[in-house]
């Protein structure tokens, strides 16, 4: 799960990460009663759970008049609302914008990352930091990975204060820089694991012209897993950010996600939805969506899986793809009949269903209209010709 | 021989009074798994299924001689039940629990560093050493016992793969599961199965996400003498989406299947594109 950058620096603030003066803003108005309160000249950001805002004229900055800096002068207020007003209309990579964050200039001298995650590879986490700060940092790893300090973190002792020293000292040559940074990346290890972070970032981490440190930017992603412990979560979520049905899918016990393609497919299991999607690609099909009915399938979440694929106008097939184990194929082939009764389900349907009850299921199945396959492959070449045939 | 788990293993349930901790302690004993109990804190003294329940580990260990446990509990106590299994140095751990936070899995295996317990999982279907013993959640009909060694980071994938190397049937079949940090990888099983001479040949399935399959085609490519096929899942998966697992999301432009698959071709690994190949290019290596 993903959080607003407002969000993440509450959070840093909160742990004591110095971040700009700075407030969310839902309207125009709002935000110019912000500006007012700051003094221009002021940043104005969209607050959106997705990269290049910049790019996408999502962050603005309102110049105070000529030599009025901090000044509230009221004919620039009107700039601010309508700078507010453009951004807060914006959709960003398909993604609606509800809240601006309103932050005072600051006076920059120098640029750095730092972000902290877990290493697969080592199993431990990794502080991450570069003088690079404020591009992407995914491009400053291909292009140049020297540039990315990297240093592991033992779990049992945490991030020690010689190791942040020493980042620090590497990133910036000065003491008092280094000694910031060193305190800013131990209070960011203390929230990634306090609050289970998947990811933490700041970037662009700023130097002052007074030699402080100011996070001027901020990214945190939970780990999912973790929610249990986490009831806050549910408060902090935007779910204007996700898809509509991936999370009515979720709330079925369904994962769901929706691709460009017309091939629906119904699979249990991630790693086999994943291969039975990869096959369609490969004869030709475009898959229309990744959906994993998980492990134990009642009839019911059948007609709620077949509910969510049909609610996509480009899906001209379906195919449902069941290794049973702990899933039964008799449920499946239940679950298919109710869903054709309640929904009157006008695209073609393949079955294979294949394991736990399998010769239930082709009882149950026999007379219907759905079309069977024995193996995946057979299924998947039904499936792409009753969609239209091969692209 | 086969690997992990054999007829010496003596197993424990952990969270056998649970509905699916009861129904698999059911399902492994009728396979054949020697299940010599299970534990539920609180609820020692009980049986399930015609087996003694135990309050802990320790316990259980003590009255019969276990050396493996499986674990059914919910992803919140998954943790400290493998923290139990480690201190009483038992030779396997397999987690079947999903949802297990990524920073508790650290946490477990850097304290198991060092100690006796290898740990299998979390989220994953467990490990079939078919004829021998099933310590997981497959169905038991698509496996046999014979010469090809599977280890993937899928559960069902797993069952179709395996299934499609009947004709040989396999030595073990190991489910290391779909989050990003898991207790056995690629290479533990590759090397195991790289010295166990009843395997004569090695399937590989790997999935998007991480670079464990890029390490483990390095390892085929300077330790393996065996004939080794693999499979990648996820060429169509979109980038930033996890896909089900946990671990299956392609970041910041790493993780995807092409690369994978390039490492594979590198290393001399077969390279597999649909589970119906593989039965045809194992008989051309075997």
């Amino acid at each position: 799960m993903k959080i607003h950058e407002y969000q993440a620096k509450e959070m840093f603030a909160a742990y004591g990460i110095p971040v700009p003066r700075e407030r969310v803003a839902s309207t125009p108005a709002e935000a110019a009663a912000l500006a007012r309160e700051l003094g221009l000249p002021v940043v104005i950001k969209a607050q959106v759970l997705v990269g290049g805002r910049g790019k996408a004229g999502g962050v603005k900055r309102v110049n105070a008049p000529a030599g009025g800096a901090g000044s509230s002068d009221e004919s620039r207020m009107s700039s601010v609302e309508e700078v507010a007003a453009n951004i807060l209309g914006m959709d960003i990579k398909g993604l609606k914008v509800n809240k601006v964050l309103v932050s005072e200039c600051v006076d920059i001298k120098g640029e750095a990352y730092v972000g902290i995650t877990v290493d697969r590879a080592t199993r431990a986490p990794v502080l991450m930091a570069s003088s690079a700060g404020g591009v992407e940092i995914e491009e400053v790893a291909k292009a140049t990975p020297e540039k990315i300090l990297k240093t592991a973190i033992d779990p049992a002792a945490g991030l020690l204060s010689f190791q942040a020293r020493n980042v620090g000292t590497a990133l910036y040559g000065d003491a008092k820089p280094a000694r910031g940074f060193a305190g800013i990346a131990q209070k960011l290890y203390r929230i990634f694991v306090e609050k289970d972070c998947s990811l933490i970032e700041i970037n662009p981490l700023v130097k002052l012209g007074s030699g402080s440190l100011l996070a001027l930017d901020a990214k945190i992603n939970f780990d999912d897993n973790a929610d249990f412990r986490h009831k806050e979560w549910k408060e902090m979520r935007d779910l204007s950010a996700e898809e509509p049905t991936e999370v009515e899918a979720k709330a079925a016990g369904l994962t769901y996600i929706k691709l460009a393609g017309n091939v629906g497919c119904v699979v249990n299991g991630a790693g086999l939805a994943m291969a039975t999607m990869d096959l369609i690609k490969r004869y030709g099909g475009e898959p229309a969506n990744f959906l994993d009915v998980g492990g134990s399938s009642s009839p019911e979440k059948m007609v709620t899986a077949m509910r969510i694929i049909l609610s996509d106008p480009n899906v001209k097939a379906i195919l449902i793809n069941i290794f049973g184990g702990i899933t039964r194929c008799d449920d499946i082939a239940n679950g298919l009949l109710a869903a054709q009764k309640m929904a009157d389900i006008k695209v073609p349907l393949v079955a294979r269903l294949t394991g736990t009850n399998a010769e239930k299921a082709r009882e149950i199945l026999k007379g219907s209209p759905v079309t069977s396959a024995e193996t995946m492959g057979d299924a998947v070449k039904k499936a792409v010709a009753l969609a239209g045939g091969a692209k | 021989m086969s690997i992990f788990v054999d007829k010496n293993t003596r197993l424990i349930v952990q969270g056998i009074t649970g509905r699916d901790g009861a129904f698999h302690a059911k399902a492994m004993k009728e396979y054949g798994t020697n299940v010599v109990g299970g534990v539920t804190p609180g609820k020692g003294g009980q049986q399930v299924e015609g087996l003694p329940v135990f309050d802990s580990v320790e316990d259980a260990v003590e009255k019969t001689g276990a050396n493996a446990s499986i674990i059914f509990v919910p992803a919140s106590f998954a943790t400290d039940a493998m923290y139990e299994c480690i201190a009483s140095d038992l030779d396997l751990v397999v987690c079947i629990s999903e949802g297990v936070p990524t920073m508790d899995m650290v946490k477990v295996l850097d304290y198991a560093k060092g100690r006796k317990t290898r740990v299998l999982g979390p989220n994953c279907p467990g490990v079939i050493s078919p004829g021998k013993a099933k310590v997981g959640i497959m169905p038991a009909a698509s496996f046999k016992p014979g010469c090809v060694g599977v280890v993937s980071r899928s559960g069902t994938l797993t069952y179709e793969v395996a299934s499609q190397t009947s004709e040989f049937g396999q030595s073990t079949v190991v489910g290391i599961g779909g989050d990003p940090v898991i207790g056995t990888n690629f290479i533990d099983c590759l090397e195991r199965f790289n010295a166990d001479p009843e395997t004569k040949a090695i399937v590989l399935v790997g999935e998007i996400g991480g670079t464990d399959e890029e390490r483990a085609a390095e390892w085929v490519k300077a330790n393996c003498r065996k004939p080794v096929l693999g499979f990648i899942a996820g060429q169509t998966a979109p980038p930033g989406k996890r896909m089900g697992h946990a671990g299956a999301i392609i970041s910041g432009g790493s993780g995807t299947a092409p690369e994978k698959v390039k490492a594979f071709e590198a290393a001399g690994i077969t390279v597999v594109y649909e589970p119906d190949e593989i039965g045809p290019k194992l008989r051309a290596k075997l």
